[in-house]
């Protein structure tokens, strides 16, 4: 009950601030068509067209921008480092900054008031879902931004100096609608320095997994942990062993939620190998119902050997990592008879970025993600948040690298173009909720193999072609 | 002068009306209107759809799950809050046996009543996370890591709690009377203090028993504050947002998880609202939840009328 109460009066409110707001536009043009003078920036649409050659979308240096970025495990400092730059260039601009983990709190009125802000780092648990913004045309498009020319070397465009695979998280039906900024490595983590202690040598495949493990209980650590509360985590071991096993074909089936799919054998051997893991009993002792911050700590601490995540978990657990820890990253180990190479790993480009349709600076903030893109803001970013972006080489030689994203960077060279990376979870929302469901299920020992198969198979039939 | 009283109302009166009819009663009926149409909850953009929403609402397994639990809730969390509620007043402001026949509490009535009443001053946010760390999976939560010093559990497989399909709605009702018992021990203690002192002493010199005293006196004299009570807990009872969408799994989508084993009206609205985008079946949600809101508050009214005592 309360909640929809509240939300009814934050309509109100939106009706307010959306009157104020056309209020306040009229006034200044009146005031444009009285003086003159007055900056007409209620337009809102991007005009690619009617900028020059170093000022493509017609920025204005005095038109405020207004910046929202998620605060998660990258932190907002840097972004606070890409403002600067952006009033280097345009400082009659005064930015509003916010860092927030309630993207969708906080936005959610303001695109139904129509006042959405310029530039929009929409990532987290409570990101605005790309699917459902892009269907309502709320986001502007972005080819401007990949055909305008490149900051640092203007005979090159923008769409030029991306790394492969980079747009395809933010295409939905042909059209970009997000820029995805930071490079994102999937598979396990475990302690360097733990592993040489032990005399432990990292799993190549399956087997080899599951023999470690055999030796890792029985020292008395756990072999693995997942983030419970979280269930997608465990998905990155789950769908990256069913796609490995699969090959590139069914992956692309399972990724458009094709139920057929789901009648491949490919999906009962990586199901049954992950599945080994709970029967096995190797789960750390309370993982199924941990959050990622406790399951990760108990990782830092050492009570487990393995865990799934993305590559900003360095960043995240940085505070509590141990110094000398060395954290290192592991491609999903591969089963007999996998279809992609051993190397092969899930990456993708993460922190989808938006300008929306209605941003009172719409041209500003294209220019904020094109500043985005530069060498020096790419290196600013790899420096305050560990991690690598979509720019190809993005770090230069003067940024130090942490050991986690060195040993994920390494493995990103090693699987050279051998990558693959699940859209699903961006934009079939409903389906991705079933399926961590499902896991969930899975990983607690309450639904064998077959019912995983059969209740994400229901799901995927749920799944109206959009 | 009579003429002039109306103005006199009136103009007292406009303000808080007006606020009231544009803050509460204007948005209910947005949401009446949204929850006929196809609303995406991100844009200004909507289609009439007619009753699609509330047809499709009856044919939702989940919504049909969150019902039965919200229903359960409207059960329980009154029934359960209410009896050990008066039970502590009783014991704190009659239930003394005072050597020279006065009546009075239980020793230490003034600490406990401060005890009692201290989770009311805790906001939901803090509940979430101290009862989080109560129900922590290993052995680091507060259950768990007592339950395996008294050697009552294997620490290699600890009771999961929230994550437990079979415990997690148990859980959170614990949690739900234990943040609310405080304020009702306040309430009922403020009631008994105005029952004179003298009925109490009669039916003592009468040789009635402490439990005599509660069902024969205690309980009729503060009928009427136990029914505010329920009314008040019923309505409690059909939110229990805060509190499932913080602490069951799976996080950062409103928990209402295991297997929507947690699952509550005001989540699944929430789920659908933001995450999935679809905000007019949210709607429809909300309207359901408010007209069973509004029936139970009427119904439980009736039903508890009694002939009031004068004392």
């Amino acid at each position: 009950m309360g909640s929809a109460i509240e939300y009814n009066r934050r309509d109100i409110f939106k009706r307010a601030a959306a009157i104020t707001v056309l209020a306040a536009g009229g006034g200044s043009l009146l005031a444009a068509c009285a003086g003159g003078t007055g900056s007409s920036s209620g337009g809102g649409s991007a005009s690619p067209g009617g900028g020059s050659a170093s000022n493509p979308f017609g920025v204005k240096a005095s038109d405020p921008l207004d910046v929202v970025i998620f605060k998660g495990g990258y932190g907002d400092d840097y972004a606070k480092a890409f403002e600067a730059i952006y009033t280097k260039d345009y400082p009659g601009a005064k930015i509003s900054h916010l860092g927030t983990t309630d993207i969708a709190g906080k936005l959610q009125p303001r695109f139904n008031a129509g006042s959405p802000p310029d530039v929009v780092d929409n990532s987290g648990a409570s990101q605005l879902k790309l699917d459902v913004l892009a269907k309502n045309g709320q986001l502007t498009e972005l080819t401007p931004l990949l055909d305008a020319p490149y900051l640092d070397d203007p005979t090159k465009k923008v769409r030029d100096v991306l790394l492969p695979g980079t747009l395809d998280a933010g295409t939905i039906d042909g059209k970009v609608w997000s820029l995805n900024y930071v490079y994102t490595v999937f598979g396990l983590w475990y302690s360097n320095k733990l592993f040489q202690e032990k005399g432990w040598t990292p799993p190549k495949t399956w087997d080899d997994f599951m023999t470690l493990s055999a030796t890792i209980k029985a020292s008395g650590i756990a072999p693995f942990a997942h983030q419970g509360k979280y269930p997608y985590y465990a998905n990155y071991t789950l769908m990256d062993l069913i796609a490995k096993q699969g090959g590139m074909d069914l992956f692309k089936r399972l990724d458009a939620c094709d139920p057929t799919a789901y009648d491949d054998p490919a999906v009962k051997a990586g199901v049954s190998a992950f599945y080994e893991i709970m029967d096995k009993d190797y789960l750390l002792p309370g993982t199924n119902g941990m959050t990622h911050t406790e399951s990760q700590t108990a990782w830092c601490q050492g009570k487990a050997a393995f865990i799934p995540c993305g590559s900003w978990l360095e960043n995240e657990m940085i505070k509590i990592t141990p110094a000398d820890f060395d954290m290192a990253f592991l491609p999903v180990p591969s089963l007999a008879g996998d279809k992609m190479p051993p190397n092969t790993l899930r990456a993708g480009a993460g922190e989808p970025f938006i300008v929306p349709k209605q941003a009172k600076n719409n041209a500003g903030g294209l220019e904020f993600l094109r500043i985005m893109l530069t060498k020096g803001a790419s290196g600013q970013f790899a420096s305050a948040a560990n991690s690598l972006t979509v720019l190809k080489d993005g770090v230069g030689a003067d940024v130090v690298l942490k050991p986690g994203t060195k040993s994920s960077s390494a493995a990103l060279t090693a699987a050279g173009t051998n990558t693959f990376y699940y859209t699903y979870p961006d934009i079939q929302t409903e389906f991705d909720t079933a399926l961590q469901a499902a896991t969930a299920d899975l990983c607690a020992k309450r639904i064998g193999p077959d019912q995983w198969i059969a209740q994400a198979k229901a799901a995927a039939a749920k799944v109206k072609p959009a | 002068m009579r003429h002039r009283k109306y103005p006199f109302i009136v103009g007292f009166l406009f303000l808080p009306v007006l606020l009231y009819t544009v803050l509460v009663i204007w948005p209910y009926i947005q949401t009446f209107g949204y929850s006929l149409t196809d609303w995406s909850g991100v844009s200004p953009t909507m289609n009439f759809v007619g009753f699609k929403n509330y047809t499709a609402l009856l044919h939702d397994d989940v919504f049909m799950t969150a019902l039965g639990h919200n229903l359960l809730l409207i059960i329980l969390l009154p029934l359960v809050t209410i009896v050990l509620a008066l039970f502590f007043a009783f014991m704190l402001n009659v239930g003394g046996r005072g050597g020279t026949g006065g009546i009075q509490g239980v020793r230490g009535a003034g600490f406990y009543k401060v005890v009692f009443f201290f989770p009311q001053v805790l906001s939901v946010a803090i509940l979430a996370v101290l009862f989080e760390a109560v129900y922590r999976t290993d052995g680091g939560g507060l259950l768990n890591g007592i339950l395996i010093k008294l050697g009552l559990e294997n620490a290699q497989q600890p009771i999961l709690w929230l994550s437990d399909p079979d415990l997690v709605f148990w859980c959170i009702l614990a949690v739900l009377i234990w943040s609310g018992v405080g304020f009702y021990l306040v309430m009922f203690s403020a009631a008994m203090q105005s029952i004179p002192k003298d009925i109490y002493e009669a039916a003592l010199l009468d040789g009635s028993g402490r439990s005599q005293t509660f069902f024969k006196i205690t309980i009729p004299l503060l009928w009427d504050t136990i029914q505010t009570a329920w009314v008040y807990l019923a309505i409690a009872a059909m939110d229990a947002f805060a509190l499932v969408s913080t602490m069951t799994p799976p996080a950062g989508i409103y928990g209402g998880g295991p297997n929507h084993r947690s699952e509550v009206l005001a989540t699944y609205l929430m789920r659908n609202f933001l995450p999935f985008g679809k905000a007019g079946y949210a709607c429809a949600m909300g309207v359901v939840i408010f007209f069973i809101t509004l029936i139970l508050s009427v119904v439980s009214l009736r039903v508890t009328r009694r002939e009031r005592i004068e004392y």
